[in-house]
C-alpha cells in the first residue's frame, strides 16, 4: 500500500514525521551544553516527498536528517543555538497540532459517512 | 533496553544532568571562602563533563560522564594571624572563580527551564493525540 492511501492518508505520515522531528529538536535542546555536539534536524519537505514516493515514514525521516549550520560557531564545537532550536520546536509543535486537527476532520467525515448523515 | 528513546527520556535525563551541574555549582560556591594550610589541601572547583548518549540516528540525550576538578589554582595569601597559617604565615584560598560560577548557575537554570518546557509541550501533544477522534 502506497503512502497516502489508507484511512489517515498523508496526514498520518506527516504526524509520524512531526513526532520524529519533535524528538530530534528535543535532543538538540537537551545537548545545549555538551561539548562537541552537532545539532541535527529533519528537512520536512524532503521527508514528505520521499514518503509520498513510497518510503515508510520512518525511513523517509531518517534519510532527511541533516546537520544544522550554525550562524556563530562556538569554541567547544557545539552547534546548538538555543534561540533557533526553541523557535523550530515551537513551530513544529504548532504544525503537529495542525496535523492533528486535519486527522480529526478525516475521522469525523468517516463517522458521518457511517451513520449516513 | 530495546525500547526507542522518547522525548520524555530525552528531556528527563537532560534535566538530571543539569541538576548535577547545579549541585557542583552550589558546592563550589559554598566552598569559595574556605581556607587551607597547604596548596594540595585547598578546595578546587568541581566541573561535570557532559556526554551525548545516542539512540537511533539523531535522537540523543545527555548524561554526566564524570565530575572533574577544574584547574583553577588556589591563591596564596599572607595572613600570619590566621590559625591555619604555615611557617611563612601563608594560607591557601580555595580555587573558585565566583563570577564564573554564578554565570554557570544562571545558564544551568535556563537550560533546565528549556527542558521543562520541552516536556510540557510534548505532554500536551501526546494527550491531544490520545484524544483523537473522541
Amino acid at each position: 500500500m502506497a503512502q497516502g492511501d489508507g484511512l489517515f492518508g498523508i496526514d498520518g505520515t506527516a504526524l509520524r514525521l512531526r513526532s520524529q522531528r519533535l524528538n530530534l529538536l528535543a535532543s538538540n535542546i537537551a545537548n545545549a551544553a555538551t561539548p562537541g555536539y552537532r545539532a541535527r534536524d529533519i528537512d520536512f519537505d524532503r521527508a514528505l516527498s520521499l514518503a509520498s514516493r513510497g518510503y515508510s515514514a520512518e525511513r523517509a525521516g531518517n534519510e532527511s536528517i541533516a546537520y544544522r549550520v550554525p550562524t556563530t560557531p562556538s569554541i567547544d564545537g557545539n552547534t546548538v543555538e538555543l534561540s533557533t532550536e526553541q523557535t523550530l520546536f515551537a513551530e513544529n509543535a504548532v504544525q503537529y497540532r495542525a496535523t492533528l486537527s486535519f486527522l480529526e476532520g478525516r475521522i469525523s467525515t468517516i463517522r458521518r459517512a457511517w451513520k449516513g448523515e | 533496553m530495546n525500547r526507542a528513546m522518547s522525548v520524555f527520556d530525552i528531556a528527563g535525563r537532560a534535566m538530571s544532568a543539569q541538576l548535577v551541574r547545579l549541585n557542583t555549582t552550589a558546592s563550589n560556591l559554598a566552598n569559595a571562602g574556605s581556607v587551607s594550610a597547604t596548596r594540595d589541601g585547598a578546595f578546587r572547583a568541581l566541573r561535570p563533563v557532559f556526554r551525548t548518549v545516542e539512540d537511533s540516528p539523531g535522537v540523543a540525550t545527555v548524561a554526566v560522564d564524570r565530575v572533574v576538578q577544574a584547574d583553577v589554582e588556589p591563591t596564596r595569601r599572607h595572613d600570619p594571624s590566621h590559625p591555619l597559617a604555615d611557617a611563612n604565615g601563608d594560607v591557601w584560598d580555595a580555587g573558585v572563580d565566583t563570577a564564573a560560577e554564578l554565570i554557570d548557575m544562571v545558564e544551568t537554570a535556563r537550560q533546565y527551564q528549556n527542558n521543562v518546557q520541552v516536556l510540557q509541550t510534548a505532554k500536551t501533544l501526546t494527550l491531544d493525540t490520545l484524544r483523537l477522534g473522541q
